[in-house]
């Protein structure tokens, strides 16, 4: 499928991919590390929206700034930020998520030097109506520093159409991870992985075609009376950089067949109403969707959601998949897996850094786990 | 053997004589928060950082969870606490204070035998993001509702709109309050609290600039100790008058010419939480070197924002105020406030504690100690430990450390 291995060419060098696409087309790139990340006023800038993972190398600059019991996300952007594999960024935009986001930030607009930093600093909690109307405050001046720093002018034309083609992208996206549920033969986890990753990426107009045809292709395949493979589970977590992860796991006898990740259904969910005023269309999506640990709705409404996937997708168990030193996720890990315990649902904690782990010890882990399903 | 301690009759005369007068505050508000059953008082679980004044207001017991969590790291019972936690689940590399209190929740264990179950929560945010994910987990443990304060981080600057939120929140806080409590904040009594927080912050205030003085009367581990009050009973005639005592007691010592250190030669500004199952050996290590703590950022936090507040109107200023303490602004601004405290006191050096339990004030550490040296000439220790938990914190290392700092500050002068 050729669609499919365009994209996996740019979720496998996305660098690369986005150096050239700001020669051939000449946009601006934005860089962004979350999913409360506005890009829907991104593109209505005329840019592209670049998420960061940050380097899969060893840290060497950002160890001039941060201690080691920093999350490798924030330590390996900083280090991508500095070493210059960044170098196409114009700018970065920091949506207010958790402390070392936060701190990161700061680091970042003094030492990066890219040239424009913007900070979106969203409310916390996400349930009143007090935050609602600041939340979209927050969008509008949102909405004014983009402007100055790309000198451009974003209408509510186009931020409609934005708001479109981004619906267009999640519903994709999440059709095609609902074909995977239903038969996980369909495409590999890996691809899956690699489909979300390029979404997050590329030229959203392309990735958006590319996504269309490739769930057109997926459908029209023959579907197996039964679904086959391994255990069907569900991971969750924060951010997934690594498409190993659910090849080991697939070579260990498991399908991830849905997850609960910054890097999956936590990007897709959730469409904009396309009516009225699209700022506030925009802040009413994060306001009803599934909240990251980061955010506060509620006490419960994160393990009640774990359960339900678990039924949904007929899941075995689930893996959880924290990256070390991620305070928001390693503070609901007990209450989640007291959920799943009580629903009888065996579980497995995976702490991770962005640097590959060794192969040879996770599939041991993964296949006394698997086993146990 | 001799006793050293006995025997010197110097530091007997140095120790600070109010101490006594304090613990005997702490005990009695701890008993009262711990019988609050038998009195019918609410009790409410707050954040340090959160406007306690309402819940004085409304007479409802403060009680405060990092208090505790500083409690139990000062009597060194954090490990085992910690290693608790971490058999319920919670990683090694969360927040001491969060792990040994829910741990001492689930087994009513620590220093007081737990603390006293809440009725309801209030967290403000403008410390940490693990302070919410902490009283999640307290609101799920107790079944109790929980009230969030949301301050907005202040990166290039504190919106209108950010403002506005806050004020806004201010009063859902109130009416969250008359709900919790059954009955209307009475106004009055609310500016009252409102007034005698401001005095309170300002005598706090003036007893940490005693230290301004050359020798300094106290140091900021004293600090560390009599900052209870501002924390826990802001708003109460109480800590006004021991504030103001403590202060006479500072301004005498200056005038008799007492030090903290005896001979006080070197100066310098603490970074960060203290690590409080070694504040009497950090003190001693650092006296013995003639080296003196004159001030720090963490003390001062609560009072650094006293300027923001309209006493006469603290409904509408007192939370704006908390949200631009120290931690929750930006490293160039934060910057500031130790160009500040360092002029102030006039230190020769910075000493940062990089404490791993406190992410949102370590990490930056380094941009800071940077900043501090190219632009003030000021240089800086690095101490990586833990306030709570002891496992992180090496005695060798660390005062090789200090010593290696302090060659470096004599070769200096
Ligand atoms: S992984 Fe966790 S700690 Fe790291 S940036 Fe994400 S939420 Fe923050
Ligand atoms: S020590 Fe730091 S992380 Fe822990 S509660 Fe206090 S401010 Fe928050």
């Amino acid at each position: 499928m050729d669609e499919l291995q365009k994209i996996k060419a740019v979720a496998d060098d996305p660098y690369a991919y986005a150096a050239l696409m700001k020669k051939r087309e000449n946009k601006p790139v934005v860089g962004f590390f979350c999913t409360y990340t506005p890009e829907e006023l991104i593109y209505a800038a005329g840019a592209v929206p670049f998420r960061l993972f940050g380097t899969k190398k060893d840290i060497l600059l950002a160890d001039a700034h941060l201690q080691s019991y920093c999350c490798s996300l924030v330590r390996g952007g900083l280090e991508d930020a500095l070493n210059g594999s960044l170098s196409f960024l114009d700018g970065a935009v920091f949506p207010h998520t958790c402390d070392s986001i936060q701190r990161l930030s700061d680091i970042w607009r003094l030492n990066a030097g890219f040239p424009f930093h913007i900070d979106v600093v969203l409310p916390v909690i996400l349930h009143t109506q007090t935050a609602r109307a600041y939340m979209i405050e927050v969008l509008r001046e949102f909405k004014t520093d983009l402007e100055s720093a790309l000198d451009v002018e974003i209408s509510n034309e186009k931020l409609g159409r934005a708001i479109e083609v981004y619906n267009r992208i999640r519903k994709h996206l999440k059709k095609i991870s609902l074909i995977r549920s239903r038969n996980p033969q369909t495409i590999s986890g890996a691809d899956l992985f690699a489909v979300i990753k390029a979404a997050m990426v590329m030229d959203r107009d392309q990735i958006a075609e590319l996504l269309c045809s490739l769930e057109k292709k997926l459908e029209n395949r023959p579907q197996p009376e039964k679904a086959e493979g391994g255990k069907r589970i569900i991971l969750s977590g924060g951010v997934c950089s690594h498409s190993d992860i659910y090849t080991l796991l697939a070579e260990s006898g498991a399908e991830v067949v849905w997850d609960d990740l910054c890097t999956g259904s936590r990007y897709f969910e959730g469409e904009i109403e396309n009516i009225g005023d699209p700022v506030e269309a925009i802040a009413d999506r994060y306001l009803t969707r599934m909240v990251c640990p980061s955010k506060h709705r509620d006490i419960t409404s994160r393990g009640e959601n774990l359960v339900n996937l678990v039924k949904t997708h007929g899941a075995a168990g689930v893996v959880f998949l924290f990256l070390k030193f991620c305070d928001p996720h390693a503070f609901d890990y007990p209450y989640l897996k007291k959920y799943l315990d009580e629903a009888g649902v065996p579980s497995l904690l995976l702490e991770l850094e962005q640097q590959p782990p060794p192969s040879g010890q996770l599939k041991t882990r993964f296949e006394t786990f698997v086993d146990m399903l | 053997m001799v006793d050293p301690e006995k025997k010197d009759t110097d530091k007997e005369s140095r120790k600070i004589k109010s101490v006594a007068r304090m613990k005997e505050i702490m005990t009695q508000y701890y008993i009262e928060a711990k019988t609050a059953g038998q009195t019918g008082k609410k009790v409410a679980w707050i954040t340090s950082g959160g406007p306690v004044e309402f819940l004085i207001a409304m007479d409802v017991i403060p009680v405060y969870p990092e208090n505790h969590g500083a409690m139990i790291g000062a009597s060194k019972m954090g490990v085992g606490l910690c290693e608790k936690a971490e058999e319920m689940g919670y990683s090694r590399d969360l927040c001491s204070y969060a792990r040994s209190d829910i741990a001492c929740a689930a087994i009513n264990g620590g220093p007081i035998g737990g603390l006293p179950r809440p009725d309801f929560l209030v967290c403000c945010n403008n410390i940490c993001g693990t302070v919410m994910k902490w009283y999640e987990a307290v609101s799920r443990y107790y079944h109790v509702p929980l009230f969030i304060l949301d301050t907005p981080f202040i990166h290039t600057r504190f919106s209108d709109a950010a403002k506005r939120y806050v004020i806004d929140q201010t009063y859902e806080y109130i009416r969250f309050l008359e709900e919790q409590c059954g009955k209307k904040m009475d106004m009055d009594r609310m500016r009252e609290v409102g007034k005698l927080a401001v005095s309170g912050l300002r005598l706090w205030q003036e007893v940490l600039d005693t230290a301004a003085h050359k020798p300094a009367p106290m140091t900021a581990f004293d600090a560390f100790f009599h900052l209870a009050l501002i924390v826990t009973l802001r708003g109460t005639q109480i800590t006004v008058d021991y504030y103001r005592q403590l202060k006479q007691e500072m301004e005498e010592r200056i005038r008799k010419g007492i030090a903290m250190v005896p001979n006080e030669k070197y100066r310098l500004l603490w970074d960060n939480l203290p690590v409080w199952y070694k504040t009497r050996w950090l003190s001693e290590k650092f006296s013995s070197r003639d080296a003196c703590l004159a001030g720090d950022t963490y003390t001062s936090a609560w009072s650094g924002v006293l300027d923001l507040i309209d006493e006469n109107n603290f409904i509408e200023t007192g939370s704006v105020a908390y949200s631009s303490v120290y931690i929750n602004v930006s490293l160039d601004m934060m910057f500031d406030t130790l160009k500040k405290l360092i002029e102030k006191y006039d230190v020769d050096g910075l000493v940062m504690h990089s404490n791993r339990s406190c992410k949102p004030y370590s990490f930056g550490q380094y941009d800071l100690a940077k900043m501090v040296m190219k632009k003030l000439n000021i240089p800086t220790l690095i101490l990586e430990a833990d306030m709570v938990d002891e496992r992180s914190f090496s005695d060798s290392q660390i005062e090789t450390r200090i010593d290696a700092f302090m060659e470096t500050l004599a070769g200096k002068r």
